[in-house]
């Protein structure tokens, strides 16, 4: 577990990147650490991310299917957004923990 | 009369109904259970088939040789369940009430969800694993097949014992080196996670294994469809494996009941609390095994754990106590690795996968996360106390809860 500082604020990150603490985020934070990871988020990507947030809240489990259900990007957009791993990157920049979607 | 229904007679239903009976009063409690098969399949016997080790005789028994006298069992499809009336409703217009239930109906494999993969090709030079016909059609393609390009595919998860397709590849090594043919086969285990197995200790041991084993490994790759005139599996990044043989393990599923009655998540999966096993929606609702959304491995093992909870927790809801059954995601797998041996890996929601001894610390007789002989031993034996000791609901020398003992960390 570390600190960083992104955009002015100090974030709490596991080993990984993930934050440990989704309640530090904010969309100023999520487009600071996009940024240094190379990615910028458009109003579409912040619009995957919210859904992730209010899925993780509400206890759910996270899958690339039920992103694709979600109605805001089928998978094929969803990979076009976040290129190579997008449910890694996607909840990275979402603020959450690390999906375990599988065991 | 009060009444349990159970709905699923597969692993998770049958040890219910055996366990329950046991306890609750006959001029008391009715129990009923429900399923649309008659036949109780030895699941982790599947893998086997393909290879000769087992035949389909091996695997099948009638379900109603396990119910319990005392209780009834009714052979039919499920409408839903009407958790507001406490009701079950079967296809047939037969209405059922109930005081408690208990939801078993598992997983199933849906193919049809992968755009190509229940194509031409289905059942010719692209075989499941996970159902009957799956497999024995294998075994037959098997015996006749020359060689090239063996693919298996994961197509997403949850899967029913993720480590089955690991054991599938090793022990097509194997089988293939017997038949004097392995330089003629070329092997990838293609999968979207980052490597062999989610859990890192695990997933970097077996890595090792399959690397040893000249076993190709394509990792983050997430199945979007088949091509079947060029024999091909395509990924939503347009990454592609070609293949001449493709064993996939499809998109899985919970019942199609479970979506009707409202009770589930998007892949029909029953919404579970994953400490107290009850539905988050009725409290008089339990849900065992595969059917539940609970983040663990879909496997008989986990079913077994978690119906020492269930039964705990639903005889303190009947009496009135507080739940005092707290599940802890205790899964405990044999791993086939191939040339007769296999290894063991013991782990639970917060403990991944540790080396070390089990179930006695120290002295074993299994070996956790290594290869040994033993532990292939202990994989066949299972079968016999499946069908004996399992599924009747009998005592295991194996307690419910995970320990660390014999746990190297």
């Amino acid at each position: 577990m570390a600190q960083k500082e992104i955009a002015g604020k100090m974030i709490d990150l596991d080993e990984n990147g993930y934050f440990t603490d989704p309640d530090q985020w904010s969309k100023e934070v999520a487009l600071a650490y996009a940024a240094e990871h190379g990615d910028t988020l458009t109003d579409k990507h912040l619009e995957v991310i919210e859904y992730i947030r209010e899925k993780v809240k509400s206890g759910q489990t996270l899958t690339i299917r039920s992103i694709g259900k979600s109605g805001i990007v089928d998978i094929k957009g969803f990979y076009k957004l976040f290129p190579g791993a997008p449910l890694k990157k996607a909840t990275k920049y979402a603020g959450v923990s690390k999906p375990a979607s599988c065991v | 009369m009060k009444k349990l229904v159970i709905l699923g007679a597969g692993t998770g239903g049958t040890i219910m109904a055996n366990k329950m009976r046991k306890v609750l009063e006959r001029d008391e409690w009715e129990i009923t259970i429900i399923d649309k098969f008659k036949t109780h399949y030895y699941q982790p016997g599947f893998l086997f088939i393909p290879f000769g080790t087992y035949t389909k005789r091996d695997v099948i028994k009638p379900k109603a040789d396990f119910i319990p006298i005392g209780v009834k069992y009714i052979n039919a499809e499920i409408d839903r369940i009407d958790g507001e009336h406490n009701k079950v409703l079967l296809n047939d217009g037969v209405q059922l009430n109930y005081d408690f239930l208990i939801v078993a109906t598992g997983v199933r494999v849906v193919p049809e969800e992968t755009p190509g993969l229940k194509g031409e090709l289905w059942h010719k030079n692209i075989f499941d694993f996970y159902t009957i016909e799956g497999t024995t059609a294998l075994s037959k393609f098997f015996k006749t097949w020359e060689g090239g390009e063996l693919v298996l595919n994961i197509a997403d998860n949850p899967i029913k014992c993720p480590v089955a397709p690991l054991e599938f590849v090793m022990y097509a090594d194997a089988y293939f080196v017997e038949r004097g043919i392995r330089d003629k086969v070329n092997i990838t285990f293609v999968t979207p996670m980052e490597g062999a197995f989610t859990k890192p200790r695990a997933s970097k041991v077996l890595g090792n294994l399959l690397k040893k084993k000249n076993i190709n490994v394509v990792p983050n790759f997430y199945l979007e469809r088949v091509d079947n005139e060029n024999k091909k599996i395509i990924s939503y990044d347009e990454k592609e494996v070609p293949f001449d043989c493709l064993i996939t393990i499809p998109i899985h599923m919970g019942d199609e009941m479970v979506e009707r009655s409202g009770l589930g998540d998007d892949m029909n999966f029953m919404l579970t609390d994953k400490y107290t096993l009850q539905s988050t929606k009725f409290e008089n609702i339990f849900v065992l095994g595969d059917a539940a959304n609970i983040p663990t491995s879909k496997a008989g093992s986990v079913v077994h754990f978690a119906a020492e909870i269930v039964f705990e927790n639903l005889l303190c809801a009947i009496e009135g106590r507080e739940l005092t059954g707290k599940f802890d995601g205790h899964s405990n797998c044999y791993i086939e690795t191939g040339f007769g041996k296999g290894a063991l890996i013991d782990f639970n929601y917060d403990t991944e996968p540790l080396p070390g001894s089990f179930p006695f610390p120290g002295i074993g007789p299994f070996g956790l996360l290594k290869e040994t002989r033993m532990n292939h031993y202990g994989k066949l034996m299972f079968r016999w106390i499946y069908w004996h000791v399992l599924l009747k609901g009998k005592e295991m020398p194996i307690p419910s809860e995970m320990y660390m003992a014999g746990k190297k960390l």
